[in-house]
């Protein structure tokens, strides 16, 4: 990557904003007409998963079940939830598609992560000591983190983060380690507790007994789809997350070097900790666009179903600048993540 | 059924929402109805747009079919009608102008285009029967007595004459047509919505005396002509619809006049001062945190909406209080006046009220 001068940083960021007038100008009925169709089609996959695991005394029902029910939930939390609470439908001012009252499938409360995610994770991307998302304060993914024998287990924490991955988010929203140092009070701490058992309990109750014991004598293949579907869902999330920042190529920064960021180097900052995962239409749609993860990083608040569209002008304009954008299949950058899990238990 | 009756089959449906509402956490049983007929839900009242009727080259009819939660209206009485228009949901205000008698259940808003109205114009000249719109329940005190008044006098001009239209299909419904002078201006004969039905009834009821101004070639209907138009116009109840310096002007002759109780007038036009040059600021939307700059002449409303805050709204003319919000910080400036004021804790309407400096406001 060749340096760039203060004045093609700032050329660059003004062609990223000119990307982002397009879109906005742009933004109407097809886009509406869009997310609208992804949550009936959600819904109903839901709704038609969980009354194919009410038949499931035949095996293939409780396959075809748990394979729709889960991917309701990996739309419901990736395509719909996690867009919705970014505001990328705020503009549409409709009451029920919006960051302010959308509440999603996923044990966490919203009100939480859109804290954590949208602006911690958001705001300080890929900065040491400030992006609590760098190995989620569980494992070390940076050898600037100062290497501890505890380390040695990531890629045990790893393995077994994944599965349970919707709960390793609410835990995170907690942030213990500013309890550790001091920063949060108990009490605070406390309410967020009660927020997440409450949100926690009724998603519990939901999956693993009401609608077990409406399946009477099928309350086994019932539960046991719910949960398959949940822990689905939860290893799909972890691992296209994890290929958004944490493949090698990805930088990390210090806060020292983000010190009176501009505009455009904000945005360097984000291309440069963002990669993105190849695919085809259906395969975005699955990742919730976070196979473009770069065009998210860039633009949180655009609709997910327009990353797609500039992606190609993000490219060209890395190209032009000389800039690296980082692209591969779920594969390769997934190996390369675990590759970092397991190098970076070792001290370096 | 009794009230009480209604309330505790409510109870039941309540309780079973919520029984229902463990399996569809975190979403509402609503959530899921709603994409079958969006017309059931219980916590959003909706409607559906049926037949699309054009009254002159820029005035349509609406026929809507009312959702669950609909209570029927008093002539007169308006509702507020959320519209997609490029994806975005706009609210604004209509009078209804059908009969609450109708027996089909179902109610009519008449919608003229203003030239620069996104809704207004969307409304007219581009929705499609078919489409769901949001409602709210009918509202509003421009509506007749009972028992109606024996003498009855109308004012109107241009589409004021909607609120009245109701109250007149109302009273042919009941039978019960009072003795009735309706004075309505219109730039010209062709834009007179309902043209042809206020001429036939004008036709069949004897006691109801229809005075058609065309402006245009006419002059404006002055209150001076009163006397002569309607020589026992002191006598009347007096309803009244149209721009608001016809309003203001028979305001002051009723009020000089003594009789001021016999007047109702209804607005449907925003009254913005001329001179509301202020400074603006940047505004906070609590509780979600959100921020915008604000210039001094822009409704906090419109402010708002801009920047995507869910923005509660009505009328957009300073009338219902839909919109109000408590202010925490700052001070505003009345738009209708150009008056600022503001104290912490203050409800102040966000559709005529515009920033004079930072503004903290919790919606």
């Amino acid at each position: 990557m060749k340096t760039l001068s203060g004045a093609d940083i700032e050329e660059f960021g003004r062609e990223l904003d000119n990307i982002r007038d397009d879109v906005i100008a742009s933004r109407g009925e097809d886009d509406a007409r869009y997310i609208r169709r992804v949550i009936a089609v959600q819904r109903a996959l839901e709704v038609s998963g969980r009354a194919l695991l009410f038949a499931s005394v035949l095996p293939p029902a409780w396959l075809a079940g748990t394979a729709a029910l889960a991917t309701a939930k990996i739309l419901e939390n990736m395509e719909i939830g996690h867009n919705v609470l970014h505001g990328q439908w705020d503009w549409m001012r409709d009451p029920e598609i919006h960051s302010s009252t959308w509440e999603w499938d996923l044990v966490s409360p919203a009100s939480q992560w859109k804290h954590t995610h949208n602006y911690l994770h958001h705001t300080w991307t890929n900065v040491l000591g400030k992006d609590r998302d760098i190995g989620y304060s569980l494992m070390r993914l940076s050898p600037e983190q100062p290497w501890h024998p505890y380390y040695l287990g990531q890629p045990l924490y790893n393995a077994m983060l994944a599965p349970l991955f919707e709960w390793g988010i609410a835990l995170h929203d907690l942030e213990l380690e500013r309890l550790r140092r001091g920063d949060k009070s108990w009490g605070q701490a406390f309410t967020q507790l009660r927020a997440i058992l409450h949100k926690a309990g009724r998603q519990v109750v939901k999956d693993y007994v009401a609608f077990p014991l409406l399946a009477g004598p099928l309350f086994l293949p019932v539960l046991i789809g719910n949960l398959t579907a949940n822990m689905t869902r939860n290893v799909w999330g972890h691992t296209v997350i994890f290929c958004g920042h944490f493949p090698d190529e990805a930088a990390v920064f210090t806060e020292e070097q983000i010190e009176g960021e501009t505009r455009g180097e904000w945005y360097l900052r984000q291309l440069l900790g963002s990669c993105n995962l190849d695919g085809g239409p259906l395969f975005h749609i699955m990742t919730g666009n976070l196979s473009h993860q770069i065009e998210h990083h860039l633009f949180p608040d655009l609709p997910s179903n327009r990353y797609a569209e500039i992606a190609p002008r993000v490219r060209a304009l890395c190209e032009r600048f000389g800039l690296p954008y980082n692209s591969g299949s779920l594969l390769r950058q997934t190996a390369t993540v675990w590759k970092r899990v397991f190098r970076l238990a070792l001290p370096t | 059924m009794t009230a009480l009756a209604r309330t505790s089959m409510d109870g039941v449906a309540l309780r079973v929402a919520d029984t229902v509402g463990w399996l569809t956490t975190p979403l509402m049983p609503d959530d899921y109805l709603g994409l079958i007929n969006p017309l059931w839900s219980s916590r959003k009242l909706r409607g559906r747009v049926e037949a699309v009727h054009a009254e002159t080259k820029d005035a349509v009819s609406l026929t809507i079919r009312p959702g669950r939660g609909w209570t029927a209206h008093r002539a007169g009485q308006f509702i507020r009608v959320g519209v997609d228009v490029d994806g975005v949901r706009h609210w604004r205000t209509y009078s209804l102008s059908s009969a609450p008698e109708r027996a089909d259940g179902r109610v009519t808003i008449t919608v003229k285009a203003a030239p620069d109205g996104i809704v207004s114009t969307h409304l007219v000249h581009r929705i499609e029967p078919g489409t769901v719109i949001g409602l709210t329940r009918p509202e509003g005190g421009f509506v007749l007595p009972q028992p109606v008044p024996s003498r009855l006098l109308f004012v109107t001009a241009g589409s004021g004459i909607t609120p009245v239209m109701a109250m007149l299909r109302s009273l042919v419904r009941r039978g019960e047509m009072p003795d009735v002078i309706l004075l309505h201006s219109v730039p010209r004969r062709e834009e007179v919505i309902f043209g042809a039905e206020l001429r036939r009834l004008a036709g069949r009821f004897p006691n109801l005396r229809l005075h058609e101004q065309y402006t245009r070639s006419g002059g404006r209907l002055s209150l001076s002509q009163l006397p002569d138009l309607c020589p026992d116009w002191s006598k009347r109840g007096v309803w009244m619809c149209g721009p608001p310096g016809m309003l203001e002007e028979a305001e002051t002759r009723w009020r000089e006049a003594g009789i001021a109780t016999r007047l109702h007038v209804e607005h449907f036009r925003p009254v913005v001062a001329a001179s509301t040059r202020g400074v603006g600021g940047r505004v906070r939307f609590l509780p979600s945190g959100q921020e915008a700059d604000a210039d001094g002449a822009t409704p906090l409303l419109v402010v708002g909406e801009d920047a995507g805050v869910l923005m509660p709204s009505g009328c957009r003319m300073g009338i219902c209080y839909s919109c109000t919000g408590r202010l925490r910080s700052g001070r505003v400036r009345d738009l209708r006046t150009g008056r600022e004021h503001g104290e912490e804790g203050e409800l102040v309407q966000t559709c005529v009220s515009a920033a004079a400096g930072p503004v903290e406001i919790e919606l």
